[in-house]
């Protein structure tokens, strides 16, 4: 071969290699078109969270890099309405930014979508008040992370009942709780805490109350070493809130948490969970490609698996849509109940209950699946995908998925979705 | 009836203080009566007087005390009376 062959050669090289640079540009701007800036947004945070998403995990420590990068997008403020200054994003928008930040990097998804029920709890049931409404608006200026303090050690996992109470003063009140997890309590900016509304009341007559970082001490009483999801932080504190009585929402604790929280909540950890699931499905198939590209005309052994895993999550995908579309209804239905200024206590409660048996079946389902579909994808990336960090890993997203049958007990879900269907005469089947 | 009531509050709806302490009107929801615990309620009542609560009935309100429980059950047993 002689050096004016080897030129041609060389040019021929790169003259593919721009050609292929001019694609990915191309194609780059089309998709930049079609797709919103809050989703380009979201995917560039995601970019920011799969490069920490090793040491997050390997050192259980708290997603700082791609929460810099959440705010410097203004991702938080996300879910709050137009009219208070967020970008008004729909719940089945933001659940898309949860899944989109789950591939990256679950615990990064997981703390954005804890602290998205938060917000609902604030902008659904505080919009009214003025020192809430104010609470908002300081959210969306300084970006603000919401953690919330809802179990409690004398009452275990039982967020729906509390042992501490608000003890109120001439309008200022006290509370202290020992809150065995208290998920990325350390780097919230404000904190949302349920307590018994007065010393005399009863453990399941609640209050939430909503306590800036400045009305917060927090002395932290354990770590958090854990299986999976390590960069959520979850420790375990000594809580005490000081405020004014503006801080504490004037509806009960369990309407919020039918209305407002269980919905989002139950929606948001479900894409968070489907996202997780959607990046090992992926690993699985690039393995597989790989895999049959080395032995051409025969398909490897675990090809079954790789249909099965992609049906299984197609479905996944199309379970949280329609209970996406369920809360969405129901939410809507409130805000004209609100409108017409009709009263909570005559609303039949057929419909409520029918929400949430739906929102916990919901969680049972996509929380186990999850599960069985990624250690699917285990089997067929086999070695490559038990060792860490090859491209075919999916240990992680395996540690990662055994928190979801934990996080609210599906034990308890299970035993409360029964108890839901005893007082549901229409058929919990769904509409045709 | 009001007697009946408070047996199936006792049994079925785990308050936090006795069923016979509790006024007519007392509130029952600030006695501790969860949202599941009216499930329960709701099917014992059915059982006792041998009803059916229709959904439109079924509101926080009808929870609210043993009276409001005694008339809900009232009104059904006379509709059913008439029919």
């Amino acid at each position: 071969m002689n050096a004016s062959t080897d030129i041609a050669v060389l040019a021929a090289v790169k003259a593919e290699e721009a050609a292929a640079v001019a694609a990915q540009i191309v194609e780059g701007v089309r998709q930049a078109s079609a797709e919103p800036a809050w989703f380009t947004a979201a995917r560039r945070v995601a970019q920011v969270a799969a490069l920490h998403a090793a040491a997050v995990d390997r050192d259980a420590r708290f997603p700082v890099e791609a929460f810099e990068a959440m705010r410097r997008e203004r991702l938080l403020s996300a879910m709050i309405p137009a009219a208070l200054g967020g970008a008004g994003l729909t719940l089945a928008e933001v659940a898309r930014i949860c899944e989109t930040l789950a591939r990256a990097c679950s615990s990064t998804a997981m703390v954005y979508a804890m602290h998205q029920s938060q917000v609902a709890c604030i902008v659904d049931q505080g919009h009214a008040i003025p020192w809430q409404r104010e609470m908002i608006a300081r959210l969306v200026d300084e970006q603000w992370l919401l953690a919330s303090a809802t179990s409690e050690e004398t009452i275990g996992g039982n967020m729906r009942t509390s042992a501490c109470a608000v003890e109120l003063i001439d309008g200022a009140f006290r509370i202290e709780k020992l809150a065995p997890t208290i998920s990325y309590g350390e780097h919230a900016d404000c904190i949302l805490v349920t307590a018994r509304r007065s010393p005399e009341a009863s453990a399941s007559d609640q209050v939430l109350i909503v306590a800036p970082r400045d009305s917060l001490v927090l002395e932290k009483r354990g770590g958090w070493d854990s299986l999976g999801m390590r960069g959520t932080c979850s420790e375990s504190f000594r809580l005490v809130a000081e405020g004014r009585a503006e801080q504490i929402l004037p509806v009960p604790f369990a309407q919020i948490a039918d209305q407002s929280m269980l919905p989002v909540s139950h929606t948001l950890w479900a894409s968070v969970w489907i996202g997780i699931t959607a990046d090992a499905v992926n690993r699985a198939h690039q393995f597989f490609r790989a895999q049959a590209r080395g032995k051409p005309g025969a398909l490897p052994p675990s090809a079954g698996r790789l249909a099965d895993a992609v049906a299984q999550l197609r479905m996944m995908q199309a379970r949280l849509k329609v209970a996406l579309d369920a809360a969405t209804e129901a939410s809507s239905e409130r805000i004209a109940r609100d409108a017409q200024e009709a009263c909570d206590f005559d609303t039949p409660l057929g419909a409520s209950l029918s929400l949430a048996s739906d929102m916990n079946t919901l969680k049972l389902s996509i929380s186990s699946t999850a599960l069985q579909v990624v250690q699917e994808t285990l089997m067929i990336c086999g070695m490559a995908g038990y060792k860490n960090n090859t491209d075919y890993s999916v240990g992680r997203h395996l540690r990662d998925l055994f928190s979801a049958p934990l996080m609210i007990s599906n034990d308890r879900i299970q035993l409360n979705t029964a108890n839901l269907l005893l007082a549901q005469r229409t058929p919990a089947t769904g509409r045709i | 009836m009001k007697s009946a009531l408070r047996r199936i509050l006792t049994e079925s709806a785990r308050l936090d203080v006795p069923a016979d302490s509790l006024a007519d009107d007392a509130d029952l929801y600030a006695a501790g009566l969860s949202s599941l615990a009216t499930v329960h309620l709701m099917l014992a009542v059915e059982d006792e007087f041998g009803i059916e609560i229709p959904d439109r009935m079924l509101t926080r309100r009808l929870f609210s005390s043993i009276n409001s429980l005694a008339g809900a059950v009232t009104e059904l047993q006379l509709a059913q009376a008439a029919a």
